[in-house]
């Protein structure tokens, strides 16, 4: 295991900009380590080590020039399957896309590539973004690399899991309702939500347009800094990009890292945390309150009273808006096209209705059909107009509490990670695991979940989620680059340095160097 | 709110345009009414004064300068097709017998 692999970002950054390291070498590293352990982690989809080493060689060759891209430029990444990636299959987790390829990419891809990032592959994912433990996957779970038996959280729980196995520095993810916060939670590992049209959302394949949002998977808050600015910004081809610059991401995660947080007021939501929570997830939420206050913080309670709506709200809303997204895999275009059995010289509405059967899994399935209960005539005011006219009330309550204090905190997610199978036919359970984060896409706000340590009863991590008004996303990262400081004293490093050791596999296949199907 | 029967949700399966089958149906319909029971506690939580919020940032409508720009070729666009001919995607018939 090549010692580059447990490095953050931002410390790779250096060691290229240094001449200590190549590009070369790092992807190498990187794919390795990939070839080492993700037959049991199961992280990616697709390995591309042929396109990342050519990226990384092409990286090397500026370097050496004297003209490198970006601070970023040569810090391999791995991408969530749900973002189009050229020449690159990209399923979303489904079989519906199984070897579809891109004609073009993802605007946060295309950044990456200006920026000069080796891609090292596509991560998995529940189907089409639904699910809270990639369970929902048509390709097979991820495991938790602190516990294989373990979900990774969801849906973004490759990428999470790629980062918490040392299968890759940086990696993007989507939230639509969690989707990168709550695996950061559960793998000990840092991400963000920006604010919503902080990031392009062109060419992520959508589940709910009003709520997904694409953004930072790292292990550390200046790396999220760093990837955030790397991504973000306006985007002429998303008509909901937000046209004006970013804040200072990478220099509020800088001030945040000295330590001091005086003057801020941080506000714990009374509804988010408490009944339903694990108690060792408690135990760590408070013990970071302890050190915000440390940190010259004051800490006062707020009560947000529509969040206990949140979770019905958000399950009104995001089917309604999946059922339609989903509408335009249609067997004709692109994606699987399946024949009935028994049907001779079956219509387009034959083979749609068979493909889609063939294609989709249980949980799109639900999804699709409550969506299109909930709009159908005479119940679209009684399900899809009541669910907005609560979201109003609940971006009400971050409004009256953003008056009051300058972030908001809670615990993640009220448990920490759960066995493989646990929850997976139960999905009112399943979607239990979002109550925390779901208000924040509800309300476009931007919000991070870093580690806050290991639960006392099960020893695995628990994540730590600070909240912000639409826009100040530099506070997410001051706070959280603040508190990542304090505990990383306490534990006297990163937490993923407590993760157990990765068994290699027993056979590496020597160099893994063409690009080939995981599993 | 109301229950959802196994039949309506094989008439919304329709609709949806997916075939479930049988055994598909006997396990969806239970979970989606368990669901709906859930997510129907939001009634009347807003009176009719609450304005809908269908965007999370007030928006509208955006426009660009009405000019050209480069977009997909006719054979990156047809890449992806189950099939095609002629530069066109080909498709199963569209009209039935009684059409």
């Amino acid at each position: 295991m090549s010692a580059w692999i447990t490095k953050s970002a931002a410390e790779l950054a250096d060691a290229l900009a240094a001449g200590e390291v190549t590009s070369v070498e790092l992807t190498q590293a990187h794919l390795d380590r990939i070839a080492a352990v993700d037959g049991q982690v199961h992280a990616f989809l697709h390995v591309d080590a042929e396109g990342a080493l050519a990226a990384a060689a092409a990286s090397d060759a500026r370097r050496a020039a004297g003209s490198p891209a970006s601070v970023l430029d040569g810090v391999p990444i791995a991408v969530k399957d749900v973002l189009a990636t050229r020449g690159l299959p990209t399923t979303c987790g489904s079989k519906i896309l199984e070897g579809w390829i891109p004609p073009y990419d993802a605007t946060v891809v295309a950044r990456l590539k200006d920026a000069g990032l080796p891609i090292l592959g596509k991560t998995n994912m529940d189907e089409f973004a639904m699910g809270s433990s990639t369970e929902h996957s048509a390709y097979g779970p991820t495991h938790n690399p602190w516990d294989l038996d373990r979900i990774p959280g969801g849906s973004g729980g490759g990428s999470a899991a790629a980062l918490a196995a040392f299968e890759a520095p940086l990696a993007l993810g989507t939230d639509t309702g969690g989707s990168i916060r709550q695996p950061g939670a559960v793998t000990g590992t840092v991400g963000v939500k920006p604010t919503y049209g902080g990031v392009s959302r062109y060419g992520l394949v959508a589940m709910a347009n009003s709520l997904d949002q694409v953004g930072p998977v790292t292990r550390t808050v200046l790396d999220s800094a760093l990837l955030h600015e790397a991504i973000g910004g306006h985007d002429p081809r998303d008509s909901t990009s937000i046209d004006q610059p970013l804040p200072a991401l990478v220099e509020a995660a800088r001030l945040g890292a000295a330590g001091d947080l005086s003057g801020l007021k941080v506000g714990v939501i009374t509804e988010l945390s408490g009944e339903g929570y694990q108690a060792g997830v408690l135990a760590r939420f408070q013990e970071s309150l302890d050190l915000l206050v440390a940190a010259g913080a004051e800490v006062v309670e707020v009560s947000c009273p529509h969040f206990v709506h949140a979770l019905a709200t958000y399950y009104l809303i995001m089917p309604c808006e999946a059922s339609s997204n989903l509408a335009k895999f249609d067997a004709m275009r692109y994606g699987l096209r399946v024949l009935p059995e028994g049907v001779e010289s079956p219509s387009a509405e034959d083979v749609m209705r068979a493909s889609r059967d063939a294609g989709f899994g249980d949980e799109v399935k639900r999804r699709i059909i409550l969506g299109t209960y909930a709009l159908s005539s005479g119940y679209y005011d009684a399900y899809y107009g009541t669910a907005q006219r609560v979201r109003t009330l609940i971006s009400g309550d971050f409004a009256a509490a953003f008056e009051q204090v300058d972030v908001l905190v809670s615990p993640t997610a009220p448990t920490t990670a759960f066995k493989l199978g646990e929850k997976l036919d139960d999905p009112l359970a399943m979607y239990l695991n979002d109550l925390a984060t779901i208000p924040a896409n509800l309300a476009g706000v931007p919000g991070i979940s870093l580690p806050a340590g290991l639960a006392e009863e099960d020893g695995l991590p628990v994540g730590f989620q600070i909240l912000a008004p639409a826009l100040a996303d530099d506070r997410l990262y001051r706070v959280g680059a603040a508190l990542e400081a304090a505990l990383e004293r306490q534990w006297g490093g990163p937490l993923l340095a407590q993760a157990p050791a990765l068994a290699p596999a027993l056979a590496p296949a020597p160099g893994h160097a063409t690009t080939e199907e995981n599993r | 709110m109301p229950e959802i029967t196994r039949d309506e949700v094989a008439h919304l399966a329709n609709l949806a345009r997916i075939d479930l089958s049988d055994a598909e149906l006997d396990h969806i319909a239970p979970q989606l009414s368990v669901i709906l029971e859930s997510v129907a506690s939001i009634s009347g939580v807003a009176g009719d004064d609450v304005a809908p919020t269908s965007h999370a940032l007030p928006l509208t409508n955006v426009f660009r300068a009405d000019v050209p720009v480069p977009c997909l070729s006719a054979e990156e666009a047809l890449a992806g097709a189950p099939a095609s001919e002629q530069q066109r995607f080909m498709v199963p018939r569209i009209l039935g017998d009684e059409q």
